[in-house]
């Protein structure tokens, strides 16, 4: 005897397409036109905040830097669409998340200029409610699903919303926390940002599944594969997630496309034709929705530069703050347990007294 | 209250759960089964599955989730049901648990309790038997404890249950039922970071811990000598303190460990004697060890583990210099 005992179906999901159509019928009722322009605002900062980062970079006043242009729609769609009280665990491209929680962002610049001071306002779960980048690939998932187990045990109603790249779910990390959050019905929603690339593996050496979502099969759990360029796709589905999120988590594919480099360390002409990116260049997250909010009359010109000015004031100004920033190389040590233990203090003392913290060179 | 490891360590558990209700215990069989050594048997139906949780097997989500619980503001207490599956946990703990402090600036802390059996010596599978301190004490941020008796046991639990820090709690498999004490029913601490000098001596020191400290104090008993026997129980941070003022009052100095020699906490003793106390020796150090080498199957475990004879010609050695 044999019969069909398990079926399943991972659907896709578009709301608005290239043009900024919209579908009516699925487009969230709940969203205002002032809402829809706050996320355009912060996806245009998320883009400048990026071009800023990637020229300090290569100017040498930066470290080691993952963009995240041609993926704010995914970023920002999601996170705009979660509470006040739900926390966010990002990998270490998501730089949006950080701007649409309000970390201020000459912290951010801090980070990225290699300096944990920066993570000293990502607090606990009272403060931002964000937590600092990971950048071992999908390690953060499993600290994704412990977080929602606490959320799920202090009953406060809250959920977690994380992140990981095409390639992230290649990693156990990634089957494990899923499998953790199915069998507890954790309130998590898992974002795969689907890019297209892991540095220079593209999507389909990655895995011979059709989907990434249809992973979340295995685990029990709902997924749907959305369209990550398109921000009203992606609000909605997190928002429906969130909606569901007392029930257990979600996995949503964001499509999107890694529009530059994977990190300022990488050639990417090495390995991915340049036609390839010419043919996402139309589908442009941000292009999309200001051809929307243009066709809406709720946007021109005028209020782009406005918008354009005010940005470049914000950045210089935090850059400016980040770049003053002193760093006292006794923090090291004195943030490595809840107490200095004697011998962690010799060499501490012995470091600051040998003077090999000052600049300088052996004569 | 005659105790043993096992006992011990359930007592200082359940005392601590009662105290903080935000400490949650998460593993492998942890429930209803009350652990594969029983160290947390009784637990789940006296707390809840939502505070003892049997997780998938999967270790390395039970630290990884362990630290997303710590930072939402809970206690865990993740055990890992063998030193050599903990290795799949390896890449959380030394990426995450040892960093979140630093990274964060105190901002975010981690305070957990790692807890695994370590140590041969009872003729179990492959991977059943390592002895792996060195490999969580080199890192730095994390506190590894490891008791070699009841008291200690239960003593260095309610003190990490009671601190801020992440602690890798090993357990030596061997001790676990070896031996009973009588050790009081109530909440006490055994102070973190402080090593025991449980027997006075003036001829020579000999520092260990875990599995071994058994097989030294056989030694000295049976020998009848006045030897020093200093009790680590903290391998990080190490009470480097104890270990000088030791060293300086005996002149001679062995280390005896179980983990293989090479790299081990002996070179690490070594080298601080000869940095700050290498003229008041009288004797080159000797360290006593499992050579250098993986811990063998069970067949050949008796070759391998030190043994009290072994102990026994290093310190005629020791003496003889």
């Amino acid at each position: 005897m044999i019969k069909k005992i398990f079926d399943a179906t991972i659907n896709y999901m578009q709301i608005m397409d290239e043009n900024g159509n919209i579908d009516q019928q699925l487009f969230p009722k709940n969203l205002s036109d002032e809402q829809i322009i706050e996320m355009y605002k912060y996806m245009s900062l998320a883009r400048a905040v990026d071009a800023k980062n990637l020229s300090l970079q290569r100017q040498g006043r930066a470290v080691t830097y993952a963009p995240l242009l041609g993926e704010e729609a995914t970023q920002v769609g999601s996170a705009y669409a979660m509470r006040e009280n739900d926390l966010f665990v990002p990998a270490f491209r998501q730089h949006a998340l950080y701007m649409v929680k309000g970390l201020p962002l000459y912290k951010l610049f801090l980070v990225l200029k290699g300096y944990e001071d920066g993570f000293d306002a990502v607090d606990k779960p009272s403060k931002l409610n964000v937590l600092p980048e990971i950048v071992p690939v999908a390690t953060q998932l499993p600290h994704a699903a412990g977080l929602a187990y606490a959320k799920k045990y202090s009953k406060d109603g809250s959920a977690v919303i994380t992140y990981v790249g095409d390639g992230g779910t290649s990693e156990g990390d990634f089957y494990e926390a899923i499998n953790f959050a199915g069998v507890f019905k954790l309130p998590l929603i898992i974002i795969i940002e689907n890019n297209g690339w892991a540095i220079s593996i593209p999507r389909k050496k990655q895995t011979a599944a059709g989907t990434l979502a249809q992973k979340a099969i295995a685990a029990g759990i709902p997924s749907i594969q959305v369209d990550g360029n398109d921000v009203i796709g992606v609000y909605k589905a997190v928002s429906d997630a969130v909606m569901n999120s007392k029930n257990g988590p979600t996995v949503i594919e964001c499509i999107t496309y890694r529009m530059g480099i994977h990190t300022t360390a990488d050639d990417p002409t090495k390995y991915r034709p340049d036609a390839d990116v010419e043919a996402w260049k139309p589908k442009d997250p941000i292009l999309r929705l200001r051809k929307y909010l243009e066709a809406k009359g709720l946007w021109n010109q005028s209020k782009e530069q406005q918008m354009a000015d005010q940005n470049s004031k914000l950045i210089d100004a935090a850059v400016d703050k980040a770049e003053a920033f002193v760093v006292n190389p006794k923090s090291m040590f004195e943030n490595i347990y809840s107490y200095m233990p004697d011998v962690l203090k010799e060499e501490e003392d012995e470091a600051e007294a040998s003077g090999f913290w000052q600049e300088g060179s052996v004569e | 209250m005659q105790m043993n490891i096992v006992s011990a360590l359930n007592n200082a558990l359940d005392l601590a759960m009662t105290e903080n209700e935000k400490m949650v215990l998460l593993g492998e069989d942890i429930g209803t089964d009350g652990g594969v050594f029983r160290v947390t048997d009784g637990l789940l139906s006296k707390y809840g599955e939502s505070r003892v949780i049997d997780t998938p097997l999967a270790e390395s989500s039970i630290v990884g989730t362990a630290i997303g619980m710590a930072i939402g503001g809970l206690f865990p207490v993740p055990e890992l049901q063998f030193a050599g599956f903990m290795y799949l946990s390896f890449s959380q703990i030394v990426n995450h648990v040892a960093r979140y402090r630093a990274r964060t600036r105190s901002a975010i802390t981690l305070p957990m309790i790692i807890r695994t059996p370590v140590s041969g010596g009872v003729r179990t599978l492959e991977h059943h038997s390592e002895s792996p301190e060195v490999e969580y004490a080199h890192i730095g941020g994390l506190i590894v404890v490891e008791p070699s008796n009841p008291y200690d046991a239960k003593g260095l639990m309610l003190a990490a249950a009671h601190g801020k820090d992440p602690v890798i709690f090993l357990e030596p498999t061997k001790l676990y039922r070896l031996f009973k004490q009588d050790i009081p029913e109530n909440a006490y601490e055994v102070p973190i970071g402080k090593a025991n000098v449980i027997k006075q001596g003036d001829d020579l020191t000999i520092i260990t811990y875990g599995t071994m400290v058994e097989v030294v104090k056989n030694v000295v008993e049976k020998r009848k000598l006045s030897a020093e026997v200093v009790d680590l129980r903290t391998i990080n941070p190490i009470d480097e303190k104890t270990i000088i003022e030791s060293a300086k009052k005996t002149g001679r100095v062995m280390i005896v460990h179980e983990a293989p020699l090479s790299f081990g906490v002996g070179a690490e003793i070594s080298a601080r004697i000869a940095e700050k106390a290498i003229f008041e020796l009288d004797a080159p150090i000797i360290r006593v060890a499992a050579p250098s080498l993986p811990y063998p199957l069970p067949g050949d475990e008796k070759f391998y583990v030190p043994n009290e004879l072994k102990v026994s010609k290093a310190i005629d050695k020791l003496l003889s210099e």
